[in-house]
């Protein structure tokens, strides 16, 4: 098994779809003779050609709605939005149409598209390479939200997205692209979309998140284990729809729950995870629900200072989660 | 000296049709008004004024293999490509057999896909840019098919416009787009809303010819949408195409363009009816007489009224059914 990085899996569950499948694409801007400005679809216009691997005018909401007329015809597409930030002008075709293109035509049309894009902070990236917009889309049933946080899971997702009937929106942190390494196996896999993963069994306290947060709850974790703490850490992956059942199940084990978004606190998905908690778990809870989010400020500003201050690090998650384990 | 039909290779058989089929959306379209005032159904967007942009050019594409993303007004585009009167009425009535939403969507929010008509949406424009991503699929998939969209005037201010325009003129992509000027958007008048003489000036700036034409007369849209649609399937790339014509009623069954259009105004536009001046061209060049306008209006009143009474007899979709297709599974229009 080979050991990559969180962009290579990426990068590789595109092309072993492109191999599988002639009506995958790609299109987005600079994603061809460039192969993307992170380089996810680095190789992919040599192999493909241009045809395939379409760099478009700069114009999200083109990006989106040509890419969508083309799903409905019944291809493929992967949607590639530069930067999460970006996609603002795409949301009208994003929520509008993809999200109810099948109910909207009672099941006669649908609309098998992937919108990938990078987000999240901590490069540097202030106000509009930074944020975290997977909130904004996650009240719009007809789409899913997946976010991995392994390269394992990247491809194991992004082929089950690929392959889904439905819109996917696939986040990708961009900090993780080439911090995040692990086994990646060389065969095919897919990852069911809609489920949870558990990426560390505990005892004392469960830490449910997502995205490159997994990592800073999971280096926490050896730190509290050392105290003889034991956590428990969920993974969502997907997003939404949130998968309720793994989500009771991890509360319940431990009866302590801390929940962990790098996006501001009010209105994130965490919100809605700590009402599956609160509507499922009262009687199983020994501690209040805790989260940790960033602040309710518009979005991380770029001075090193007060990006270090928004974004959530393992510091900040083991605080945490020593103050919800003595509780 | 041949008729203007005969010149560019259009039939007595043919220009008959395109009557027919005008006549028919405007009989469907009357009678969903009247249904509306009476009470039995809750809403209308009208096609009216409009019949003559909307089949001439549909009959210039092929309703065997071409692609529409069709907006709200277009009913004699969808009556071309397939749809039925009993489809519409069952539409109007929101009846679970509607083929467009199973009674979903409001009227006028069409889509079909064994006659390859695109699901559509309220926000305006959205359908521009679907159509530009079939016509792609196609020409990625060495397909002979082209795509045709329309839009009014007042939609050609939004952004999806442009950006789908220019994405389907850098690509050179086969694909038509018809904006049906009919001078308002509501209540706003063309010159509050577009800054230049014609839509159709919007053209130059995406690589693609741009024409304004009579939208009241069926032949002369025919003659335009077929010369651009035998451009898009020789691979020169995509057109757009204005034609003006009138709005015969109000924005919508909720509006009342009395209070801001004037009454010369309106009563002028009567004597640019659509259906009336065609009628009076077909009966110039002996195709239609006052005994065969009869019959086919007869025949036409037949259709409607069956498909009035079928419709509102047909049943609702149970309150449950709410719940599905949201994501993938068996049933429905699948």
């Amino acid at each position: 098994m080979a050991v990559m990085n969180y962009i290579d899996a990426i990068t590789l569950a595109m092309k072993e779809e492109m191999e599988r499948d002639e009506n995958v694409f790609v299109l987005g801007e600079d994603v061809g003779k460039k192969g993307g400005v992170f380089k996810a679809t680095a190789g992919l216009y040599d192999q493909f050609g241009e045809d395939r691997v379409l760099d478009t005018p700069l114009a999200e909401s083109a990006i989106a709605g040509v890419g969508i007329g083309a799903a409905m015809y019944g291809l493929r597409p992967i949607a590639e939005m530069q930067f999460a930030d970006f996609i603002m002008p795409a949301v009208n075709q994003i929520i509008s149409e993809a999200s109810r293109i099948r109910y909207r035509s009672n099941n006669d049309w649908s609309c098998p598209i992937v919108f990938r894009a990078p987000f999240g902070g901590g490069v540097h990236g202030a106000l509009y390479h930074s944020q975290s917009v997977e909130a904004i889309f996650a009240n719009q049933p007809g789409l899913k939200i997946v976010i991995p946080s392994t390269p394992y899971d990247a491809k194991g997702l992004l082929k089950a997205a690929i392959r889904d009937d439905d819109p996917v929106m696939f986040f990708e942190h961009k900090r993780a692209y080439r911090l995040i390494k692990g086994e990646v196996p060389e065969e095919d896999y897919t990852i069911e979309i809609g489920k949870a993963d558990v990426k560390r069994e505990g005892e004392d306290i469960t830490v449910i998140t997502y995205g490159l947060a997994v990592h800073f709850a999971l280096q926490a974790a050896e730190r509290l284990a050392e105290d003889g703490y034991s956590a428990h850490i969920l993974d969502l992956r997907t997003i939404y729809p949130l998968d309720k059942e793994g989500i009771i199940e991890a509360a319940k084990k431990t009866g302590k729950v801390l929940l962990v978004t790098e996006d501001n606190k009010e209105g994130s998905i965490i919100g809605e995870v700590a009402a599956i908690v609160a509507e499922n778990c009262l009687f199983d809870l020994d501690a209040p629900i805790m989260r940790l989010a960033g602040p309710d400020i518009p979005a991380m500003p770029y001075a090193p200072t007060m990006e270090k201050f928004f974004m959530i690090n393992p510091d900040k998650v083991e605080k945490a989660m020593r103050e919800l384990a003595e509780y | 000296m041949s008729a203007k039909h005969e010149e560019i290779g259009l039939s007595n058989d043919d220009v008959l049709k395109m009557y027919e089929t005008m006549l028919m959306a405007r009989r469907v379209d009357e009678r969903m008004w009247l249904l509306n005032r009476a009470g039995k159904i809750p809403f209308v967007i009208s096609c009216q004024g409009q019949e003559a942009a909307q089949v001439g050019a549909a009959f210039a594409l092929d309703n065997e293999k071409d692609y529409i993303a069709p907006y709200y007004r277009d009913m004699g585009v969808v009556l071309h490509f397939g749809m039925t009167p009993k489809d519409l009425m069952l539409s109007a009535f929101a009846k679970a057999e509607d083929p467009n939403s199973g009674g979903r969507q409001m009227p006028g929010h069409f889509g079909q896909k064994k006659n390859r008509i695109l699901t559509g949406s309220s926000p305006v424009t959205t359908q521009l840019p679907h159509a530009v991503g079939v016509a792609l699929a196609g020409k990625m998939k060495k397909q002979d098919f082209i795509t045709f969209t329309t839009l009014g005037e007042g939609s050609s201010n939004q952004g999806d416009f442009h950006e789908g325009m220019n994405f389907a003129g850098v690509h050179k992509l086969p694909v038509i787009i018809m904006v049906e000027n009919n001078k308002y958007a509501i209540s706003v008048p063309f010159e509050r809303q577009i800054a230049s003489k014609n839509v159709s000036d919007r053209a130059i700036g995406y690589g693609m010819p741009g024409v304004t034409i009579d939208g009241n007369d069926p032949i002369e849209v025919y003659k335009h949408v077929k010369e651009a649609a035998d451009r898009a399937r020789r691979g020169e790339g995509p057109s757009l195409i204005e034609t003006v014509s009138e709005r015969m009623t109000a924005h919508s069954s909720d509006d009342d363009q009395r209070q801001y259009r004037a009454a010369d105004e309106l009563a002028a536009q009567k004597d640019k009816d659509p259906i009336l001046l065609f009628g009076a061209y077909l009966k110039e060049n002996g195709i239609l007489n006052d005994e065969l306008e009869k019959e086919i209006n007869d025949r036409i009143m037949v259709i409607v009224n069956e498909a009035t009474d079928y419709a509102e007899d047909a049943p609702y979709a149970a309150p449950e059914d709410a719940l599905k297709y949201v994501y993938a599974e068996k049933g429905g229009n699948e």
